[in-house]
């Protein structure tokens, strides 16, 4: 195989892997535009959507498109309790004691999810078949094409909802500043709801078109939460587009690197990219360096 | 140091001291002993949570950088084993100022994540760095510590050499918040802003504290190292990073006694838990989760208060029957 495919097929995984830390990224957007805070379980959503899949499709034989929506549901509705419970009857309502709530909820979601899934990792057959593709002359998976093509789809609908639909305004007005939104009306405490649930949904939907691929156990969620979080401050934090140029840059280096340099340090990797630009540039390539006033 | 805490001081090293003479089972002494590492780390940690206001997700990588440094330095190139012990704290004191640079000057909570990314990459490097660190399968014939011609190789004299510095560092720090730097770190703690207004360089101050931290972390793990004599990258994971986080809540940010208090109390619990291994995790989340939202200012410092409102309740009765007939 020549080197530029060997590149192109690099590239190609990178965007695969790429398109699923972008949706964690949205995830971490969401809630942060609506509360402030960095949501730890955005990850654990990811791993509960995968799990929850294999349940519904392979286990309860649930067919593919009605396990995914129950899948996505359940997810989200998890979304709502950790906003519903500890969240909201937190008694100290500072940024840090909330982030570290979930913190302290993503290690109950994962003890939870040991007792009932095991330890052992669970996969799920990919959406339609293994033969790969062909493509420019390089092999790509017929899952790789199904994760673009959701990604895409979740990404436009999303952009459509905070663009033209009263609720999505309303949630940016309330990311724009909590108070001002309260005072036009709009009922905050639903859209922070609201933002948890998409949230919870969008790990899901990550979650459950990541796994044919990787896997999925118990204990992955940190790890892709680590992912989409570098992902959104390599994008610029809190940014829609930024998210998806995040993690879609954040996949391909990932996969360049592991590919070209060492794939044991493939993990590390993504974490010295976020330690370099936490460095250089903390606002992330699409975001915009914040004056604070005091 | 006020004439209260010197006090306390005094009780405390009495009864840590008299524990051995009444303990005969070695487990119990060797959970202590690690009691007595996990309080040096949660003391630092306490100093940058609760007077920098910066919370840490990464000192079990400090902690394991002072684990393995030492156990090369001393067991692959055969330095003796305290100075192998200084020039590790040296080392990590170093990579936590070069760490904190960046992040610490960014509002919000990046420090959590940079930490925790820094967690991860320590971990992944002790993993695949197989030819230094030994790899998964651990690091074993480190050395034990010792001084002139005294090995420590018994769990009843590491025991007192651990706790004597335990009480060591707890003394130091006490004497750190209450002294003018003390002071200017609390007040940042409480609000930046104000902080730097009254001329604080605030930026220092939870630069230097973030070392300090880093370096007690290093120092503990050092001692761990020449304590147990083989060391494997599971004991670095994340997961040690989250339960001396969770110790420094219960025992309540701010509060040093709180931290032993804290520290001894989750030490002492997966050892009573043993029977139900499985759900170690979940009572560890359940105990972080609970604690943060009806106990924000820490479960020690909620009792506390809890007992005095007790009293002054118990006063309040009392009072108007005296004074009936």
């Amino acid at each position: 195989m020549s080197f530029t495919l060997q590149l192109f097929q690099f590239f190609v995984s990178g965007l695969t892997t790429g398109s699923t830390y972008a949706l964690i990224a949205i995830g971490f957007s969401i809630i942060h535009n609506a509360t402030g805070i960095v949501n730890f379980a955005q990850g654990e959503f990811v791993m509960l959507g995968g799990m929850f899949m294999v349940t519904f499709h392979s286990v309860l034989k649930v067919p593919l498109v009605g396990a995914f929506f129950l899948a996505v549901f359940c997810v989200a509705i998890i979304g709502v309790l950790l906003e519903r419970g500890p969240i909201r009857h937190a008694r100290s309502k500072e940024i840090l004691v909330l982030v570290m709530i979930t913190v302290g909820a993503s290690i109950i979601i994962k003890g939870l999810s040991m007792i009932f899934w095991g330890k052992n990792p669970m996969t799920l057959p990919p959406f339609s078949g293994e033969t790969p593709l062909l493509f420019m002359g390089a092999a790509v998976m017929p899952q790789s094409i199904w994760i673009f093509g959701i990604t895409i789809f979740v990404v436009t609908a999303l952009h459509y909802f905070f663009q033209r639909t009263v609720t999505g305004k309303a949630m940016r007005a309330v990311a724009a500043s909590r108070r001002s939104a309260a005072l036009t009306g709009i009922p905050v405490d639903r859209m922070i709801f609201l933002s948890f649930t998409l949230s919870g949904a969008l790990g899901a939907v990550a979650g459950i078109i990541l796994t044919p691929i990787t896997t999925t156990s118990y204990d992955v969620g940190a790890m892709l939460a680590l992912k989409g979080f570098s992902a959104a401050i390599l994008g610029g934090y809190g940014s829609m587009p930024g998210a998806v140029v995040g993690g879609l840059l954040l996949g391909v280096l990932e996969s360049l690197g592991a590919g070209l340099i060492s794939s044991e340090y493939k993990d590390a990797l993504a974490f010295l990219i976020l330690l370099v630009v936490l460095f250089l540039r903390p606002s992330g390539i699409l975001g915009r360096g914040r004056l604070r006033r005091v | 140091m006020g004439k209260r805490n010197r006090i306390y001081l005094l009780i405390y090293a009495q009864i840590v001291f008299d524990i051995p003479l009444l303990l005969r089972n070695n487990y119990h002494l060797m959970v202590l002993n690690v009691a007595a590492l996990n309080i040096i780390v949660v003391i630092g940690l306490n100093l940058l949570m609760g007077y920098a206001g910066q919370i840490s997700l990464g000192h079990a990588a400090f902690f394991g950088l002072g684990a393995y440094l030492s156990a090369v330095l001393t067991t692959t190139y055969g330095f003796p084993v305290w100075p192998a012990l200084i020039l590790a704290f040296v080392v990590t004191g170093a990579v936590a100022y070069a760490i904190g640079i960046p992040t610490l000057k960014l509002e919000g909570h990046y420090l959590v994540m940079a930490t925790l990314g820094f967690n991860v990459i320590v971990y992944i490097v002790m993993i695949q760095l197989d030819a230094v660190t030994g790899g998964p399968s651990g690091f074993a014939g480190i050395p034990h510590l010792r001084m002139g011609g005294f090995v420590f190789n018994s769990e009843r004299k590491i025991y007192y050499l651990f706790w004597a510095i335990s009480i060591l560092v707890l003394l130091l720090s006490l004497n750190l918040i209450t002294s003018r730097v003390g002071r200017a770190m609390a007040a940042l703690s409480h609000n930046e802003i104000a902080a730097k207004c009254a001329g604080v360089d605030t930026e220092k101050y939870k630069l230097n504290i973030f070392v300090i931290s880093a370096i007690l972390a290093s120092l503990a793990g050092s001692l761990y190292a020449h304590y147990i004599t083989f060391i494997s990258p599971g004991t670095f994971s994340f997961f040690y990073s989250l339960q001396v986080v969770t110790m420094v809540l219960v025992g309540g940010m701010g509060s040093l006694w709180g931290s032993i208090f804290g520290t001894v109390l989750l030490t002492l619990l997966p050892e009573l838990l043993h029977a139900v291994k499985d759900y170690n995790v979940l009572i560890q989340g359940v105990i972080l989760t609970g604690v943060l939202v009806f106990f924000p200012e820490g479960l020690f410092p909620g009792i506390l208060e809890a007992w005095r409102k007790r009293r002054v309740a118990a006063q309040q009765e009392t009072a108007p029957t005296a004074k009936a007939p």
